[in-house]
């Protein structure tokens, strides 16, 4: 128990070192160069304890958690060896944990705003919110492939700097040709849609699958899954910006 | 009370996020694989820690950092503060005298990506898996670099108004010509370095930066400027790591030869 309090107390230290760069920035910025007082101190307190408890809990769950379970499930579907359920459960993965996150509702509902005053759609409610909804799922399914192209990649051992250059190549190829109001926001998909749970667990799922299949190195091969579902969702989305 | 309102709230709106993933998970852990879990206990306390260290985090920074962080860019992209810095009309502003922006870019950026969980994680992952070759302190410093150059870059780009594919494309070459000459083993984990980046913490105050550039320099549209920070803080880290580890590569070839000749 003692031994458990320890390693709580010791994680605690350790988001506070984390936190305190963004504490040091916003207070040198506000005290030298704006020269304001710091609004509603005790709030902004009892927010930071907040914050530094809230990280220290993850890093815990995310030992105890989410790497066990993404790593055991790798093992498992490697040892069951049928490709088409894993590549399924690639795909799940990647569509279900984009298609509900905030970050990606909210930019979807930007978009369809820019699309509106572009011209591109009716300016109506009804048009805005078939055009948002069509987006969101556009990158849901762009980042469930993803998941699905790099977890083949782990099996075949393809080298990733091709893909991933070719990727770019045809990014490149799009943005001379996608509408101009919708690269910006196409640009920014690919960072808004990796989520802090799934990261952990898409990384630990792939470092498991390289760890487990004999011949691949788990640093070269296990990872480039996110860098997959970071780059798939430009694409897609300049696709629906020119489709539509 | 109020908090405690709220924090039950956060949580509420965590466990939904959570749910399809977990129905996922354990919906083909059992029809699947047909196994079941080992250690199913800890796994599920883990995911509760996750789940109320998650809405925690989020708690804390919804009531401290994002007020006053959003509050922060505002002013400071203030044309008034601006002028008043740099002694310039603020109806002509020339991009110079945006440099408190920049260094706020800068540091902000930096400052934020120390604390991201989701690079926490990566991190810790790498330094497992490479047996202790890559730091994980490394790793997090070389992309909150990234992410600060990025981040600097990119509001400069907002108060220039040069057009983002440029600076993307460009930015593109040479991580493919880095992707050539650095080591191979890090060439993944650098690609997958750029989208951990963003995500809970530096989004928002980057984001309200953006659109706070955006909105009070002349001649910028919210929408269409305000946007692209995020992807420029994905595609510096890239470069950063490479480099981190081009770096420790010859400085270990360079002891090696001094060593051997000696």
């Amino acid at each position: 128990m003692r031994g458990g309090l320890f390693a709580l107390g010791q994680s605690m230290l350790g988001s506070l070192r984390d936190l305190a760069p963004i504490v040091l920035v916003i207070a040198f910025f506000q005290i030298a160069v704006l020269q304001q007082p710091v609004p509603d101190f005790i709030g902004i307190i009892i927010g930071l304890l907040c914050v530094v408890a809230g990280l220290t809990f993850f890093i815990y769950g995310l030992e105890m958690g989410l790497f066990p379970i993404g790593e055991s499930m790798a093992h498992a579907f490697a040892r069951k060896g049928s490709v088409l359920w894993l590549l399924i459960f690639a795909f799940s993965l990647g569509f279900g944990t984009t298609v509900a996150e905030p970050a990606l509702i909210a930019v979807a509902a930007e978009a369809a705003t820019v699309a509106a005053n572009g011209g591109m759609i009716e300016a109506t409610q009804a048009a805005e919110l078939s055009y948002a909804s069509g987006l969101r799922y556009t990158v849901a399914f762009s980042v469930g492939l993803a998941i699905v192209l790099g977890v083949l990649r782990i099996l075949k051992g393809w080298p990733i700097q091709y893909m991933i250059i070719g990727g770019y190549i045809l990014v490149v190829i799009m943005t001379a040709f996608a509408p101009k109001e919708i690269i910006g926001i196409a640009y920014d998909s690919g960072g808004v849609t990796t989520s802090t749970i799934t990261v952990p667990l898409v990384t630990a799922l792939g470092v498991g699958l390289a760890s487990s299949i004999e011949g691949r190195n788990p640093m070269i091969d296990g990872f480039g899954l996110i860098a997959f579902a970071s780059l798939t969702p430009m694409i897609f989305v300049m696709a629906y910006g020119m489709v539509i | 009370m109020e908090l405690l309102s709220q924090l039950l709230g956060i949580i509420l709106s965590t466990i939904k996020d959570v749910i399809p993933i977990a129905a996922i998970i354990f919906g083909f852990q059992f029809l699947v694989i047909r196994r079941p879990i080992p250690n199913l206990k800890r796994v599920l306390i883990g995911f509760g820690y996750v789940i109320l260290g998650l809405a925690l985090f989020l708690l804390g920074l919804e009531k401290a950092l994002f007020p006053i962080g959003r509050l922060m860019a505002e002013q400071l992209t203030n044309p008034e503060f601006i002028s008043h810095w740099s002694g310039a009309v603020a109806g002509a502003l020339q991009w110079q005298d945006y440099f408190w922006v920049y260094i706020f870019a800068f540091a902000i950026g930096a400052s934020t990506t120390i604390a991201e969980p989701s690079l926490i994680a990566v991190a810790i992952k790498a330094n497992e898996v490479s047996g202790g070759a890559i730091g994980v302190w490394g790793l997090r410093i070389a992309v909150a670099i990234g992410v600060a150059v990025g981040i600097s870059l990119g509001t400069w780009r907002i108060v220039t108004g040069y057009p983002i594919h440029w600076f993307i494309i460009a930015g593109y070459i040479v991580v493919v010509v880095q992707t050539f000459y650095a080591p191979k083993l890090i060439v993944p984990l650098a690609y997958d370095s750029g989208g951990v980046t963003t995500s809970t913490v530096t989004v928002p105050l980057v984001a309200a930066l953006g659109l706070g550039l955006a909105e009070t320099v002349p001649g910028r549209s919210a929408l269409i400027d305000g946007f692209g920070l995020i992807a420029f803080a994905s595609l510096f880290p890239m470069i950063t790591v490479m480099a981190y580890a081009q770096l420790s590569e010859f400085r270990a070839k360079r002891s090696r030869k001094l060593t051997g000749e000696s």
